[in-house]
């Protein structure tokens, strides 16, 4: 296969991926996905030689900003009420999350 | 016990990850305050708590924090650098990514000096970088707070978004034996600098240092060895037992023909050993890149040339210069480095005592009194202001050095000041003459063969008499004196 052929990413990377997400996808989403990445890194493939060649830094942030800073001043935090509100569960003026490490450990 | 052998046949590579947590008034990337022991969650918003919508922007005091620490290291400190979010999944961080810098750190490439045995060994920097801490888990249902066996873990983000400082070494190799020695030293150094520099409060104990600590050994000769990664040494002589322990361990499997296997090791303060931790085998793929809330950090030359320019004076050189000054020997110097106490003795004179007498207090009895008790003796619960003080009373002819030594107990047992335990014990000198001559006259009267001795010329017999003396008067009488007045009555002379 011509090595513009191949894929740009395969089944498994996106189901390492989607793990590292935490994500559960099936064996037909991974197939889905597996095949929408490639078209997009193809897309991102096709710039890059443009902009390699005409030797482009990558673009981190959209806007021409540099050193946006505050000063160290202390702000009042959210009552601790409200902090917990959104938790699913909370014990103690903790938030409560389910064990950590299972057995496999 | 093995160490030193291991280290004749082997060779140490070690290298140090230091975490320090910016004594800022505010977080990172928010205004909560940095307060340590506040209730839980009482320090938190929308930013630390990685709520949608919510936005950091960076602490101006801590980039100039971790530039001046970048310095101090004689680090080159970046004209250009970026943010980047490392992803991971753990309650720690809300976010589900902690802000760090990956690629392009603030601070590369310096080194720090460090005293070992008298020789100085330069640490290599690798870099400075800025990060934002962790919350606080606590794990609840299994042993003692493990969070192996764990039902389920309790979160506090108070700490979550403080910002913290990175320090990494190069790896450092041809120590040898002094391996050990030289990764206590280094902290210990690194710490006295980052308190010079004010930049944090630096305690071990409360977790604003925290020292991660590599291992390998190699053959001579041989490439370098798989490496280990300590977590958890949160204490100065933690670093030094935990290099041992690791060495010691390394050692005795590579000789039977075992492999070592590269993984995290965590650090127990009770046994000084350390077991694996739990294998994270996506640990590296933590997908790095620019963080894209927060714009790139480009500090200003002039203004990082300033901050040079107005950097306190070393700990290195202003010890020099005070031992110099103190007139202490080189060797003196070193052997107070290498207990930890030179800083203590330097304050102590400071406090007024002479440095002779500093310096015993602090190589003879604290230094024992801190080794019983697993302590380094800056931790013990006695100030250089206390210690000058008991040298004052000494000195004032109100303490005799047996007396001094028991003040001393006192105040580290927490009985209060100096002058509490003295008026709490009663320990002071007895003064009182009449007291005194009745004490000798007793003792005179009750061993009248030693009383013949001395008249006879051995003035040495007088021992006994001046131990009759003293247990009359518990202690607190004068030896010197005591020996004296004996010697006047008996009408001989030394």
């Amino acid at each position: 296969m011509p090595e513009a052929d191949a894929p740009k990413i395969g089944r498994e990377e996106v189901a390492h991926l989607a793990r590292l997400a935490r994500l559960a996808l099936d064996d037909s989403e991974l197939d889905l996905l597996a095949g929408q990445l490639d078209v997009i890194l193809r897309a991102v493939a096709q710039i890059s030689e443009v902009t390699d060649a005409a030797d482009v830094p990558p673009t981190s942030h959209a806007v021409p900003l540099e050193n946006v800073t505050r000063p160290d001043v202390v702000v009042p935090s959210l009552p601790r009420d409200q902090v917990l509100a959104g938790a699913p569960a909370a014990e103690n003026g903790r938030f409560r999350v389910p064990q950590i490490l299972t057995d496999e450990a | 016990m093995s160490y030193e052998k291991d280290l004749e046949e082997f060779e140490p590579v070690i290298g140090l990850e230091t975490h320090v947590e910016l004594g800022t008034a505010s977080k990172m990337f928010c205004g909560c305050a940095t307060e340590f022991g506040a209730e839980p969650n009482t320090q938190t918003c929308p930013v630390c708590l990685g709520l949608p919508g919510s936005l950091p922007v960076v602490n101006a005091k801590s980039i100039e924090s971790a530039i001046r620490i970048g310095l101090a290291l004689h680090c080159d400190i970046a004209t250009w650098c970026r943010f980047a979010r490392k992803n991971y999944f753990y309650p720690d961080m809300p976010k589900n990514f902690q802000t760090s810098q990956y690629d392009e750190p603030l601070c590369t490439d310096g080194y720090l000096d460090v005293d070992v045995d008298g020789s100085v060994v330069r640490v290599p920097i690798e870099r400075v970088h800025l990060e934002e801490d962790t919350g606080k888990t606590l794990h609840v249902g299994g042993a003692t707070g493990r969070i192996h066996g764990a039902t389920h873990s309790l979160v506090d983000y108070n700490r979550a978004g403080i910002p913290l400082v990175e320090i990494v070494t190069k790896p450092v190799v041809g120590t040898g034996v002094k391996a050990a020695a030289v990764a206590k030293a280094y902290v210990a150094e690194l710490r006295d600098v980052l308190r010079g520099l004010e930049v944090s409060d630096v305690r071990m104990e409360q977790g604003s240092l925290r020292c991660d600590v590599n291992t390998s050994l190699n053959r001579p000769g041989e490439p370098w060895g798989t490496r280990t990664e300590t977590k958890n040494v949160n204490s100065l002589r933690s670093v030094e037992r935990a290099v041992r322990s690791e060495v010691e361990r390394q050692a005795a499997l590579l000789r039977s023909g075992g492999r070592i296997t590269q993984e995290t090791r965590h650090f127990h303060e009770d046994t000084g050993t350390t077991s694996p931790g739990r294998s994270k085998e996506e640990a590296t793929d933590y997908r790095y890149f620019p963080e894209p809330d927060l714009v790139p950090v480009a500090p200003d030359p002039a203004w990082v040339k300033e901050l040079k320019e107005a950097l306190p004076e070393a700990p290195s050189v202003a010890r020099k210069r005070l031992v110099g000054r103190l007139g202490l020997s080189d060797l003196d110097a070193a052997a107070m480095v290498n207990a930890g106490v030179l800083d203590l003795v330097l304050a102590t004179t400071q406090a007024g005592a002479p440095a002779a007498e500093a310096r015993n207090w602090w190589l003879g009895h604290l230094a024992q009194s801190a080794n019983a008790a697993g302590v380094e003796a800056g931790e013990l619960a006695i100030t250089p202001a206390q210690v000058a003080r008991v040298v004052e009373l000494v000195a004032a002819g109100d303490l005799t050095a047996g007396l001094a030594k028991q003040v001393v107990d006192g105040v580290l047992a927490g009985e209060g000041s100096p002058d509490d335990v003295i008026a709490a014990r009663g320990l002071a000198v007895v003064k009182d003459e009449g007291a005194l001559t009745a004490a000798v006259e007793a003792a005179l009267a009750a061993d009248p063969d030693a009383a013949e001795k001395v008249r006879g010329g051995k003035v040495a017999a007088v021992g006994a008499l001046v131990g009759r003396v003293m247990k009359e008067t518990r202690g607190q009488a004068d030896a010197a004196a005591v020996r004296v007045l004996l010697l006047d009555k008996l009408g001989v002379s030394d």
